[in-house]
C-alpha cells in the first residue's frame, strides 16, 4: 500500500492546533491572571492518501484522541487547516459541515458509552440515514440498516434489541455499522479495540481490514498498542505531548526508529524470537503536564540523549529516509538506544 | 471460532435475563410492598376524584341548616348517611372531601406537568448550550430559589386574584426551577458521553441531540423528582386555600375546609380534622410511593 503513486491526499492536516483555555474565576480576573492554556495538539501536519491506513501512536494524554476529533471538528481546532478531498473542512459553514459529516466518521473506543442505551440497534445504526435523508421510506432505511448490520457480522434478527443486550465486541460492531451506514470515505478509529478482550480484538481488526477493502475506506487508526498499529497500518505517526515526533512507513518507523521516544516505545514491545537480545530503554518520569510543557524539545526531560541544545531549541522534522521524518536534534549522530548487547 | 460462540452465548443469556431496564426497575418497584401500597392509595384518590359524582353521597354544595355541625355517624346525633358529619353550613363533609380531591389532584398534577415541561426545556438549554444561556437561566433559578415559596405564591395570588388558573400559574412560577436544576445537572454529565459525540459526528442538530439523545436518558430522575414535588404542590395549594387565596367557595378544597372548621374546632373537631386527614394521607402516600420510585429507578440506589 505504501508504494502507491503520489496522488492528491484525501486528508491533509496542516499545522493543526487545539488549545484548551482554563476557566477564570472572578478572583482570577480581578487579580489580572491570564488563562492557563493546555496545548493538546501543537502544530501537527500530515497527509493521508486515499485507501491508506495511518496509524497514530502515543501514550495516554499525548493528544491522539484530540487530534482525531479536531480533524472531524468534534473539537474545534484553534489553528491550522484540515483539507478533505480538496475542501477546507475548517472553513465550512454548519450546513456544509453537516453534509461533510456523511463522508467522514469516527469509531469510538468505549463500546458501552458510545451507544445510546435507550435506542435499539436499528435506530442507532439508522440515525445517519435519517439525519442525512439517505432513505426515502422507513422500509428502505431498514433494508439499508439490515445490509450493514449483516456486513459487520451481526444477526439482522437482533436489530430490535437494545445495546445492553450485547457483548462488548458486538457493541463495537454496532458502532462500526453506524459509522459505515452512510458510506463515508474516511474513518477515525479512536482506539476501537483497546477496550476489548484480546480474542475479540483480532476479530474487530480483521473486520476493519475487510471493510476497508470492500468499501475503499481510509483510516486514521489511533492506538497505544504498537503491535496493532504495526499489523494494520501503512504509515505510522508517533505522537508525544501534542506533537508528531516521527512519521514514516510502518517498516521504516518500527524497524528503524530514529527518534529516541520511538526507540523507547519499540524497546517495550515484547519479542518472541530473541528475548533478552534487545536492551530495554526505561524512560524516567511521567508525561510532563501539558499545562507547563518543557522548553525546547518537549521530550528532553525524559530523553537519555538530551543535550543543552535540546533544552532550548525546538527540533524541526527532518527527512531521515524515503517517506520517513523525525524531529530530533541528534539525528545526524545516528545514535540509537536500541543497541543490541554484545553476545 | 470459540470466541464467536462465546459472544453468541452472552447475548442469549443477557437477552433472557434483562428484557428491558425499565421493566426490571418496575419489577423492583413492585417488590417494595410499602411503596406499592402507597401507589395504590394514590390511585384510589385519583379514582375518587375522577368518579366523584358517582361516589359522593350528597351534593357537596347543598346546604342544610338543620344539619349545622352535625357530628360523624358513630357519635351521638350522627347519621349514617352523613358518615363524617356536616360543616357549619350543613354540607356533607365526606362529599366535600371526595370533590376536594379533584382540586388537590388536578392542581398538583397540572402544576407539576407544566413546571416539569418548562424545567426540562430550560434545563436542557442551560446544560447543553452552557455559556451565557446557562448563566442567564441559572441566575434566574437562583433568584427564584431565594424567595420563600409560600410568601412568593401569596404575593402572586394577591396580585392576580384568586382562581384555579391563577393558583396553577402562581405555583408554576417557582416550581419549574426544581426540575430545571435536575435536568441541567444531568444534561451537563450526559452531553459529554460518547453517544452524544457520536450523534454530533453523524451531523445531528442541537435539537435532535437534546430531545432524542439526552432527554430519554435523563428522564428517570426527573420523573422521580416530579412525583415528590407533587406532594409539596398539594400542600401549597391547601395552604393557599386555607389562607383564602385559593379556589373560591363554594368549590370544595381541602385547605379551605380546614380553614372553615377552624372557628368551631372546640365544638366540632370533625369539620377541620377529616379534610386534614385527607391531605395527610394523600401527601404521605405520594411521598412513600415516590421514594419507592426513586429507589427502583435511580441507579445510584442499586447496589
Amino acid at each position: 500500500m505504501s508504494g502507491t503513486a503520489e496522488a492528491a491526499p484525501l486528508i491533509s492536516v496542516e499545522n493543526l492546533e487545539k488549545a484548551y483555555l482554563g476557566r477564570l474565576s472572578i478572583a482570577d480576573r480581578l487579580t489580572g491572571r491570564t488563562h492557563t492554556v493546555v496545548q493538546a495538539v501543537n502544530g501537527v501536519s500530515f497527509d493521508i492518501k486515499r485507501g491508506e491506513i495511518l496509524g497514530l501512536i502515543g501514550e495516554s494524554g499525548c493528544g491522539k484522541s484530540t487530534l482525531g476529533r479536531s480533524i472531524l471538528r468534534l473539537q474545534e481546532p484553534t489553528a491550522g487547516r484540515v483539507t478533505f478531498d480538496g475542501q477546507d473542512v475548517t472553513a465550512l459553514s454548519p450546513s456544509e459541515m453537516k453534509a461533510m459529516r456523511r463522508r467522514m466518521q469516527i469509531i469510538f473506543q468505549d463500546p458501552y458509552a458510545s451507544l445510546n442505551p435507550r435506542r435499539t440497534v436499528a435506530e442507532i445504526v439508522g440515525l445517519p440515514l435519517q439525519l442525512h435523508g439517505l432513505a426515502k421510506t422507513a422500509s428502505e432505511a431498514r433494508d439499508l440498516v439490515a445490509e450493514i448490520v449483516a456486513k459487520v457480522g451481526l444477526k439482522t434478527a437482533h436489530m430490535d434489541r437494545y445495546p445492553h443486550q450485547f457483548s462488548g465486541g458486538q457493541r463495537q460492531r454496532i458502532g462500526i455499522a453506524r459509522a459505515l451506514v452512510s458510506h463515508p470515505e474516511f474513518i477515525v478509529c479512536d482506539e476501537p479495540v483497546s477496550a476489548l478482550d484480546v480474542s475479540i480484538q483480532a476479530q474487530i481488526i480483521q473486520l476493519l481490514m475487510d471493510l476497508r477493502r470492500e468499501m475503499g475506506l481510509t483510516y486514521l487508526f489511533i492506538s497505544h498498542d504498537i503491535s496493532v498499529i504495526g499489523y494494520l497500518s501503512d504509515r505510522v505517526a508517533v505522537m508525544y505531548l501534542g506533537e508528531i515526533v516521527e512519521l514514516g512507513t510502518v517498516d521504516a518507523v518500527l524497524s528503524n526508529p530514529r527518534h529516541p521516544y520511538t526507540q523507547s516505545l519499540m524497546s517495550a514491545v515484547p519479542e518472541v524470537d530473541n528475548p533478552g537480545q534487545r536492551q530495554r530503554v526505561r524512560l524516567t518520569g511521567d508525561l510532563p503536564s501539558p499545562l507547563s510543557p518543557p522548553s525546547g524539545c518537549k521530550f528532553h526531560p525524559r530523553c537519555p540523549l538530551a543535550t543543552d541544545v535540546c533544552r532550548t531549541s525546538v527540533p524541526k522534522p527532518e527527512s531521515v529516509g524515503a517517506n520517513h521524518t523525525a524531529a530530533c536534534h541528534r539525528l545526524a549522530e545516528n545514535l540509537s538506544l536500541l543497541e543490541t548487547e554484545p553476545a | 471460532m470459540t470466541a464467536v460462540m462465546r459472544e453468541g452465548e452472552a447475548v442469549a443469556n443477557t437477552a433472557a435475563a434483562e428484557e428491558s431496564i425499565f421493566r426490571r426497575n418496575l419489577h423492583s418497584f413492585a417488590e417494595n410492598r410499602l411503596a406499592l401500597g402507597s401507589a395504590i392509595v394514590v390511585l384510589l384518590f385519583v379514582l375518587m376524584a375522577i368518579f366523584a359524582p358517582l361516589i359522593a353521597p350528597h351534593d357537596p354544595a347543598e346546604t342544610d341548616l338543620f344539619r349545622r355541625l352535625q357530628p360523624p355517624a358513630w357519635m351521638p346525633g350522627g347519621e349514617w348517611s352523613y358518615l363524617l358529619g356536616c360543616d357549619a353550613l350543613g354540607r356533607d363533609i365526606l362529599s366535600r372531601i371526595i370533590y376536594g380531591a379533584r382540586i388537590s389532584i388536578f392542581i398538583g398534577a397540572a402544576v407539576v406537568m407544566v413546571a416539569t415541561t418548562i424545567g426540562i426545556m430550560a434545563g436542557l438549554a442551560a446544560g447543553y448550550f452552557r455559556g451565557w444561556v446557562d448563566v442567564l437561566i441559572s441566575r434566574v433559578v437562583d433568584i427564584l430559589l431565594g424567595f420563600p415559596y409560600l410568601i412568593f405564591a401569596i404575593g402572586l395570588m394577591a396580585m392576580m386574584g384568586p382562581g384555579l388558573i391563577n393558583i396553577i400559574l402562581a405555583l408554576v412560577y417557582k416550581e419549574w426551577v426544581i426540575p430545571c436544576r435536575v435536568v441541567r445537572g444531568e444534561t451537563l454529565v450526559t452531553r459529554e458521553l460518547e453517544y452524544v459525540e457520536a450523534a454530533r459526528a453523524l451531523g445531528a442538530s442541537g435539537k435532535h441531540i437534546m430531545l432524542r439523545e439526552i432527554l430519554p436518558n435523563i428522564l428517570s430522575p426527573v420523573i422521580v423528582v416530579s412525583t415528590i414535588r407533587m406532594a409539596h404542590v398539594i400542600i401549597l395549594e391547601a395552604s393557599l386555600s386555607f389562607l383564602g387565596l385559593g379556589v373560591q367557595p363554594p368549590t370544595a378544597s381541602w385547605g379551605a375546609m380546614v380553614a372553615d372548621g377552624r372557628a368551631f374546632i372546640l365544638q366540632a373537631w370533625w369539620v377541620s380534622t377529616f379534610p386534614g386527614v385527607a391531605i395527610l394521607l394523600l401527601v404521605l402516600a405520594i411521598n412513600v410511593a415516590s421514594q419507592g420510585l426513586r429507589d427502583a429507578f435511580d441507579p445510584r440506589f442499586h447496589e
